[in-house]
């Protein structure tokens, strides 16, 4: 089932839309406010506290003005899913979310590791990964992004794009937003 | 427990590098809630007996980062920064925007308090309960943004390998020093970030003489819990919405007000207060958006309003230079009160005074009380080591600003902020300067003037602040008003930023205090019992003062000479603060905060109040004035 659902993102032509709830969520990272609501809806949601660090979204600023979010970019491939040995990931076919099986996650790390973003994150205080789960298909952190008019984060229907490219680590995506915020005078901070 | 708190305080004695946990009683934590309040209440537990002998740079001075049970929740996070003040030699509850706080507070920690002197250049890293003093060797000497760059590289590093299979986290909050702060001057920050910056009260000299270079901060823990966390979050979607509706502030931020604080109330610093009205084009809003605001939308921890803005000059001399502001502060002060009406050379300005770890408030004041020195032919070129003091020139500015961070020649002097330069050259010179420094109590004044009447202080504001002329901390008759100093002490306490209260209702933020700790408050209680005792607090520090300088309510509590002077030119020319005026609204507010004719704090209230002990400290300075 899930691998079939895999073969259908990777595969079905164009642009056409994959699974009609299938969303994604398109993000514009140098118009990051740095507000940190998302943090603070997220961790609402899934903690019930306000929690920054266990937030499955979370805000980077590894240089002041270039915040941006990072979290889980659905990667059609989805390695994390694939290098989890215990079978402790799988891919929700409603909405193409990573979603994680808290009790049988041992968190080895290995999903980090295999993302080329280094997405994933332990819970702080729990023996089990972070990864955004999309809401079951409503995103708290796109409902105060789009209210606060930052318009960072945007709901869209998931398409057949290279969304891995998403993927990436803090400190490449700290790069390039410095140098198109600082331009060459972004090296210094870096 | 009362809710809303992490539960306990870190103390670090520098000296013998050692720390510990203290816990403060519900009854205390009730009554001063933290941060301004509760600085004042440990301040004078501590050290009152020994305030008026006690150096400001003294080793047993404390220097306390605290939050309050707000920090976080409220949108827009602060931290406040505390100790005895090198500039008014009383207490002035500074706070800075940015995550620290809340990093704090998910640390565990309701706040920091230091003592003692580092032997060598040190920075503290928390990593939620485990604490180092790391040596900072490295970066002493390290302008703000280099400063910044090593201390998350390399505490980012750290957490890395402390924490190996935990993936990616998110970098630490910084606090820390410039060159400026290192060599104690006065005008110093502690800062975050670049621009954010704790400037009323010098805590940055403070930091530099506990040898303290930063404070790096990860808590991975959640933010204390509430007592009613779905009351809470109601409350955070009406502050979202309230911001969302408001266009000035999100648009402009207080960016607007460098021009129409000039233009249109005529209540900014021109030519160091000479003036309060200009109307330069030059220096319009849409200049600055349109030229050099390279980010418009800019936050801190949870905030709706981003009224931050970064600024990148990108053509001319200045080019290169970035500055996260200028807000309006920093426009007005490093602007037109130094004769300059370009957005450039005011960015310019504003990154090297990040860059030194200088405010640009205070500095901007004694930059533009020497550039007066030098119109009138007070301090010659030589004085000032060459540099042709003249208004507009921005090159020579920047060289005494440089100059005051590291204490050269001239530098050395100013340093000491403007009333203890103003002292000095009086000295040196044999001329009277006083009347020319436009500060009060030994802060400089904000850059909102009272003499148009247009703009918010009012005309006992400064005069009779427990703070000086800090801006955002200001008195006001009847002293129960909700633009009062007692309404201020309460976000200074609680610890949030309150641009995001502008437009709601007032109470408000005593919703947030009930939801937050389960406690009951209301504004009267507040104004007439809890406020009032932090403000008596801070009174009798002020008063007491020393060892260098002591004040003289009949003189001191009083607005700059310069505000008597009548408006020499815009809408409101000739307008001039009476003193018959400010005289009798002083009198009626000293009857109100419970204070004698002389201003200092009657026996009655005193013991009203619980504050047996500060009746009895000040009994020495009510026979003195009498
Ligand atoms: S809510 Fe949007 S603007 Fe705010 S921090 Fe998150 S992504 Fe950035
Ligand atoms: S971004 Fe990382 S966590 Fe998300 S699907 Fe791709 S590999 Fe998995
Ligand atoms: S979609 Fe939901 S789970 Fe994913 S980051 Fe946003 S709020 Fe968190």
């Amino acid at each position: 089932m899930e691998a079939s659902f895999k073969k259908s993102l990777n595969y079905l032509g164009g642009s056409y839309v994959v699974e009609k709830q299938a969303i994604w969520i398109a993000r514009d990272l140098s118009k990051c406010s740095g507000c940190r609501q998302c943090e603070v809806a997220c961790s609402l949601f899934h903690e019930k506290q306000v929690w920054p660090e266990a937030s499955r979204i979370r805000i980077f600023m590894l240089v002041p003005g270039a915040d941006f979010p990072h979290f889980c970019a659905q990667c059609e491939d989805y390695p994390c899913v694939d290098a989890c040995p215990v079978k402790a990931l799988s891919i929700s076919e409603r909405t193409g979310a990573v979603l994680v099986k808290a009790r049988k996650c041992t968190a080895c790390g290995k999903c980090i590791e295999a993302c080329p973003g280094r997405v994933p994150h332990l819970h702080p205080t729990e023996k089990r990964v972070l990864i955004c789960d999309l809401c079951k298909g409503k995103p708290r952190c796109v409902q105060v992004c789009s209210e606060g008019g930052w318009n960072v984060l945007t709901e869209v229907s998931r398409r057949n794009r290279a969304y891995n490219l998403y993927a990436r680590t803090p400190e490449d995506i700290t790069h390039d937003l410095v140098t198109k915020l600082y331009g060459e005078m972004g090296e210094q901070f870096l | 427990m009362i809710c809303g708190y992490a539960g306990k305080f870190l103390e670090v004695d520098l000296s013998k590098e050692r720390t510990r946990e203290t816990v403060l009683e519900d009854d205390v934590l009730r009554d001063y809630i933290g941060g301004r309040g509760l600085a004042s209440k440990i301040l004078w537990d501590r050290l009152g007996s020994k305030w008026e002998s006690l150096n400001p740079l003294n080793p047993r001075n404390l220097l306390l980062f605290l939050t309050g049970p707000l920090t976080g929740y409220f949108p827009g996070g602060r931290t406040c920064v505390s100790g005895k003040s090198p500039q008014s030699n009383g207490v002035v509850g500074s706070t800075v925007g940015g995550e620290f706080g809340v990093e704090l507070r998910c640390a565990g920690w309701d706040g920091i308090i230091f003592t003692g002197e580092a032997r060598k250049p040190s920075y503290l890293f928390v990593i939620d309960s485990n604490i180092e003093i790391v040596d900072a060797d490295h970066i002493w000497g390290k302008d703000a943004k280099q400063t910044l760059r090593v201390l998350t590289k390399e505490c980012r590093r750290h957490l890395t390998e402390k924490f190996p299979k935990y993936g990616e986290m998110k970098e630490p909050s910084v606090l820390y020093i410039g060159p400026a702060g290192e060599n104690k001057v006065r005008t110093a920050v502690v800062a975050a970030k670049w621009t954010h910056a704790a400037g009323y009260g010098g805590y940055g000299a403070l930091m530099g003489a506990k040898k303290l270079k930063a404070i790096v901060v990860k808590g991975t823990g959640p933010l204390p819990e509430v007592a009613n966390l779905r009351r809470m979050r109601r409350l955070i979607k009406a502050v979202y919405k309230n911001a969302y509706d408001s266009e000035l502030w999100r648009r402009w931020g207080t960016g607007a007000a460098g021009y129409e604080v000039g233009a249109k109330t005529s209540s900014e610093p021109v030519h160091n207060w000479q003036d309060e009205w200009h109307n330069r084009r030059s220096f319009g809003v849409d200049k600055f958006e349109n030229r050099v605001w390279i980010k418009q939308s800019w936050s801190d921890f949870g905030c709706p309003t981003c009224c931050l803005k970064i600024s990148m000059v990108k053509t001319g001399k200045f080019k290169g230079a970035i500055t996260d502001n200028p807000d309006y502060e920093l426009q007005a002060y490093l602007g037109p009160n130094l004769g300059i009406f370009t957005p450039e050379d005011n960015v310019y300005l504003t990154s090297l005074i990040d860059d030194l770890g200088l405010c640009g408030i205070q500095t901007g004041n004694v930059l533009g009380f020497a550039s007066e020195l030098f119109q009138r032919g007070i301090l010659s070129a030589e004085d000032l080591g060459g540099l042709r003091l003249a208004w507009g020139n921005t090159e020579a500015f920047a060289a005494l600003a440089e100059r005051i961070a590291r204490r050269e020649g001239i530098g050395d002097l100013l340093a000491e902020g403007t009333y203890r330069a103003a002292l000095q050259i009086e000295r040196m010179k044999n001329v009277e300067v006083l009347e020319y420094a436009v500060q009060s109590k030994g802060i400089s004044i904000g850059a909102h003037g009272i003499r148009s009447g247009k703009d918010y202080p009012d005309i006992i504001s400064y005069a009779c602040s427990v703070q000086g002329g800090d801006h955002t901390s200001t008195a006001a008759f009847p002293i129960n008003d909700p633009g009062s100093e007692l309404w201020e002490i309460f976000n200074d306490s609680a610890v949030y930023c309150n641009f995001n209260s502008f437009g709601l209702r007032r109470k408000i933020r005593f919703d947030f205090y009930e939801a937050a700790t389960g406690v009951e408050l209301t504004p009267e209680e507040w104004c007439s019992t809890k406020a009032l005792r932090i403000l008596q607090l801070q009174r009798a520090m002020l008063l007491l003062g020393g060892p260098d300088l002591k004040w003289n309510p009949e003189t001191d509590d009083d607005n700059p000479a310069r505000f008597y002077e009548p408006l020499p030119s815009g809408p409101y020319k000739g307008k001039v603060l009476r003193r018959a005026r400010v005289d009798k609204t002083k009198r009626k507010y000293y009857k109100a905060a419970g204070w004698d004719k002389n201003g200092i704090p009657k026996p009655r209230i005193l013991r009203k109040l619980g504050l047996q002990d500060v009746d009895k400290a000040l009994d020495k300075i009510r026979q003195a004035t009498d």
